[in-house]
């Protein structure tokens, strides 16, 4: 057995060691500027004299004005300088393998195995096309099939789509659904949509952009969605509700049953926008509180890593009723093979292109067989379990508060509020992120608008340990602490990140705003003088 | 085959069979609080006596009664392995055959540093960090929309958003709001599913109307264009090359017409045809997409998939984007370069519904291999590709053109990669001959007459610069037997 002095992460008077953290710095140039003439990072397939001489030039053949007569101003560079080049970026990115990740709150940061990245690269599906003869995809398609029966069992939903290509585009895709039942009833005034503050924004735009008008419920004063509210909401109007229980304060709404028979009542359908379910596997299902569609975040829950942002899948589930406007295709099994279901006559038609994005969904049937029913039951409950740790160790920090519900249990993450400490300090919730970035973790405020002051949301999911957990409310007391002795120390932080405090008056000037590097030379470095601008 | 009784699927082998006879508690590799011991611990640190306590505030009618009905577990990483793996070999891929599909997702040689950059764990397992812990995706994102911007001849990328279909029905929006008008001219020659998807995401208060082509040009039919413009038209969209595989010659035009009604010209275009052809900008496009599954991703049975909308570095136009789009800026070390997040508060991220259609999860980790492709490419790799594919293409039609009972049907037209094989007067269907080349190691292209009846018995054959003369070749020789 190791020494437990070595083990462990406490120095001998029991306190945490902070690390001493400092990011990669490599004052790494703009490709452009790593550019030489000539350089050749590939070389492509030669085209073979035979087939030149049968077909003359095909340039030349072009239409005036069709050719491109100025080569495209890419740089020129030899494959080790683009290898370095990104290697170094990559080392400039604090990825979640890396770090604590328990600090971007609603976006449940967990464990993605290796072992299922290995799968979403194997050969078997990199080079898979999605229009190949069904007899040459029975593999892929059984793997849809079998993580649609998954699902199925997992929210009580009847039938899946995997198509929307992330958590947002399952939101579209339920408004698109609920717009279609109302509009085949014959009900097209039916055109609100109600949703919720503390839902993710994408609740209220996307119903916005499939046209629906938006009813946002704001919390009644123990931070639960107004039933009341509610009740005075909905009409013949109401087309349904978009909601998430827990809401991205963590708090489960135990009224949740009352909310989806208020809308049932008025005519609408209810959608469960299920992207804070790691702490209710098996524990709680959409069915069972009424729930007529869902969507999964694959990317989430599912643990398909997050890609600085996607790929992602957004798994749609819908009850009996309204499985007949799902999008095209849907997967079948006859018995003995899978095939794909285009003649469906009630589909929305398609929300993006061939059968969504498979690799997210390989490797969440993956990380579902590794776990099977109780093992899912274990990611909740000691996802619940984490987060009801750090809240506990949170609240020993003096400026912070955990709004609402008080002395109620959470459920897989917490809305904080540092509105003390700032009250206090003049430090803002944004300012103890970037100082945190000093230790090596990642923090983010929370989705606008900050109702809670000072926010921050906290999810720790199943994969963090107890250790990990100390360090992380360790980090933040530090700094908290830091506020108040040395607030000008985290005022100016980052320290020991990339970058310095960078300027962000140009990124809203439309005079200065450089989106691309061509625009930055345009408008930003001077005619004549290659020195960039201070 | 045995059925999985509680969920109906096909349980195969001993694979699935659980190794949990005994009822030894589990410890999870992946939850590290698993360990009973330190799970007491917590518990009792937070004066729980179970986890049950924190699912107290859930009514007993919401709880499930029981374990979920799933298949067995595999606990260990080789029983993983050896089930997952068995799944995926009853696939046959297009490199262990020889493929001729396309139809908007390619086979392309994937150069090994793009793999490389995208499996890194900085990258593959970021999110949404600051402009400082990422300091390395907002420079790597801010670089891939640099060099489309080279590529596209514009000022403004964004960060890429789900795929080329998402990015047509966005780009779309834009033009309508920025035009305050409602109408949108799409071409009849179009992808079914992207206009599927358009009609999906552009109602209920956008109208959709489209274009025949002309026979002669192979372009938009100018007469058909003139008369559908009007003073409601927001965009005359286009494509190049067409879904079809030949190019539009009448950019110029058609861009003129609709700018001449105050309508804004959309352009959609394959990202790997520019090192040869012109820049949609130059012809007159004020907005342009497409996917950049052509740059450098893997085919993923349609999983790599990526789209970019591009546009002039005009505040009307930058203020519809719904994206992310990063800008270059300075920090407070002279010297030192920094990124952050242009015109934010356009998005929905900061204004929910009141932002521009949404933003959320996408496809960031392509667009950086993207860029990676784009860099490793250069100029001349992007010239070199262009022509070899438009010559590959060029002589697949002259090779299948020479078969009896098989036309080209629009080989007079120029073509980028993609082409349509017409079998109607070979007595076969597409089917019967795609079967035939299955048999023989080969995926004939995709069947066109659910999208275009009036093909008939046609498929569109996609050729890259993966193919040699010899698979081609090939390809004639196995089709002449097939229909002889």
């Amino acid at each position: 057995m190791m020494d437990q002095a070595t083990a462990s992460p406490h120095t001998a008077a029991g306190k945490l060691r902070l690390r001493r953290y400092h990011q990669a710095r490599w004052n790494e140039p703009i490709l452009f500027e790593l550019s030489r003439p000539g350089q050749r990072g590939i070389l492509v397939p030669p085209l073979e004299p035979d087939m030149r001489d049968a077909t003359g030039d095909v340039l030349a053949a072009l239409p005036a004005g069709l050719q491109r007569l100025r080569p495209p101003q890419l740089p020129e560079l030899s494959q080790n300088q683009v290898l370095r080049h990104y290697l170094r970026l990559s080392q400039e990115n604090l990825g979640a393998d890396l770090n604590i990740d328990v600090g971007q709150g609603t976006c449940t940061m967990k464990y993605s195995p290796k072992i299922n990245d290995q799968f979403a690269r194997h050969h078997k599906i990199a080079d898979l096309h999605p229009l190949q003869d069904e007899e040459t995809i029975q593999g892929i398609l059984e793997i849809y099939f079998r993580f649609e029966q998954i699902l199925k069992e997992i929210s009580g939903m009847d039938r899946f789509s995997l198509q929307p290509a992330a958590g947002s585009a399952a939101i579209y895709a339920n408004a698109s659904i609920i717009r279609a039942y109302h509009l085949a009833r014959g009900a097209p005034e039916r055109d609100e949509i109600i949703t919720t503050i503390f839902s993710h924004p994408s609740n209220a735009a996307c119903a916005r952009t499939a046209g629906f008008k938006i009813i946002t419920l704001h919390p009644d004063p123990s931070g639960y969605p107004d039933l009341a509210a509610l009740r005075a909401s909905v009409s013949t109007r109401t087309a349904g509700m978009l909601i998430t229980n827990p809401e991205d304060t963590g708090i489960f709404n135990p009224r949740i049953g009352e909310f989806v028979e208020v809308v049932h009542q008025a005519g609408g359908l209810c959608a469960y926008d299920q992207a804070n379910a790691n702490g209710l596997l098996g524990i709680t299902r959409a069915r069972e509180a009424g729930f007529d569609l869902c969507h999964f975040n694959l990317h989430k829950t599912f643990s398909s890593p997050h890609g600085c942002g996607g790929p992602a899948v957004g798994a749609t589930g819908v009850t009996r009723e309204l499985a007949a406007f799902l999008p095209i295709p849907v997967v079948e099994f006859d018995g003995s093979s899978y095939h794909l279901d285009y003649d469906r006559p009630a589909s929305i038609g398609k929300v993006g292109p061939f059968l969504g994005v498979a690799p997210v969904v390989l490797r969440s049937y993956a990380w579902v067989m590794s776990l099977g029913a109780k093992g899912l039951r274990e990611v909740a409950e000691i996802a619940v379990l984490n987060n009801n740790y750090l809240l506990a160790k949170m609240l020993q920090i003096p400026g912070v508060s955990a709004p609402y519900a008080t002395g109620k249990r959470r459920i897989e993450q917490v809305r904080y509020s540092w509105e003390r400490l700032s009250k206090e300090t003049g430090v803002h919730s944004e300012e103890i992120g970037l100082r945190a970035a000093d230790f090596g973790v990642h923090y983010w405020t929370s989705h606008h608008p900050h109702i809670v002051p000072e926010p921050c949301t906290l999810e720790p999911t199943e994969s963090y340990s107890k250790d990990d957990l100390d360090e992380y409310a360790a980090i933040l007391a530090h700094v908290a602490e830091e506020a108040r002795l040395d607030p000008g120390l985290v005022k100016t932080a980052p320290h020991n990140s990339t970058i310095h405090t960078i300027d962000h008056a140009p990124l809203d000037d439309p005079a200065r705003w450089a989106i691309t590097w061509r625009a930055h030379l345009r408008k930003n470095i001077k005619r004549g003088n290659p020195e960039r601008e201070p | 085959m045995r059925i999985h009784a509680s969920v109906g699927i096909p349980v195969h082998g001993p694979d699935l069979e659980n190794p949990m006879k005994n009822e030894e508690k589990t410890v999870y590799p992946y939850i590290p609080n698993s360990v009973p011991s330190l799970k007491e611990e917590m518990l009792r640190e937070v004066g729980a006596e179970s986890t049950d306590d924190f699912f107290q505030d859930i009514p007993a009618g919401l709880r499930m009664q029981g374990d979920m009905h799933l298949p067995p577990p595999l606990l260990s990483e080789h029983e993983l392995k050896r089930h997952v793996e068995s799944l995926l070999s009853k696939n046959s891929t297009a490199c262990e055959n020889l493929s001729f599909l396309g139809a908007g997702c390619w086979q392309h040689h994937v150069p090994a540093v793009c793999d490389e950059i995208n499996q890194r764990s900085e990258f593959l397992t970021a999110y949404a960090g600051e402009p400082y812990d990422d300091h390395g995706r907002f420079q790597a994102l801010f670089e891939y929309t640099s060099m489309m911007g080279e590529l596209l001849n514009m000022d403004v990328v964004n960060v890429p958003t789900y795929d080329g279909y998402q990015a047509a029905a966005t780009a779309l929006r834009m033009a309508a709001r920025i035009t305050g008008r409602t109408g949108i001219l799409v071409p009849r020659i179009l992808d079914g599913g992207k206009l599927s998807k358009l009609r999906d995401y552009l109602k209920p208060d956008l109208e959709i109307r489209c274009i025949e082509h002309d026979r002669q040009s192979g372009g938009l039919d100018g007469k058909a264009l003139r008369n559908a413009l009007s003073a409601g038209t927001a965009a005359v969209y286009f494509e190049n090359p067409s879904y079809l595989g030949f190019l539009e010659t009448g950019g110029e035009p058609i861009s003129r017409a609709a700018h001449a009604c105050g309508a804004l010209c959309v352009v959609g275009v394959n990202p790997l045809s520019l090192g040869v052809l012109a820049p949609p900008a130059d012809y007159g496009a004020d907005i342009v997409c497409g996917d950049i599954q052509p740059l450098g991703m893997h085919m993923q049975f349609g999983g790599g998939q990526a789209g970019f909308i591009a546009t002039r570095d005009e505040e009307k136009y930058v203020m519809e984007y719904p994206s992310r789009l990063f800008g270059i800026t300075s920090t407070r070390v002279e010297g030192e370069y920094g990124f952050g997040d242009v015109a934010y508060d356009r998005t929905s991220f900061a204004l929910r519904e009141k932002g521009k259609e949404w933003v959320g999860t996408a496809a960031a980790l392509w667009g950086i291999t993207a860029g990676v492709y784009l860099s490793l490419m250069g100029p001349r790799g992007m010239a070199e590709i262009g022509e070899g594919i438009m010559a590959r293409a060029r002589y697949a039609m002259i090779r299948l053109g020479g078969i009896r009972g098989v036309t080209i049907p629009f080989s007079r037209f120029p073509h980028f990669g993609e082409f349509v094989v017409d079998f109607n007067g070979s007595g076969k269907t597409v089917a019967e001959v795609n079967r035939a080349l299955l048999e023989k190691g080969i995926f004939g292209g995709k069947a066109l007459a659910g999208e275009f009846p009036e093909l008939g018995q046609s498929a569109l054959y996609s050729v890259t610069e993966v193919h040699t003369g010899s698979d081609i070749d090939r390809l004639t020789r196995e089709l002449q037997e097939v229909l002889a």
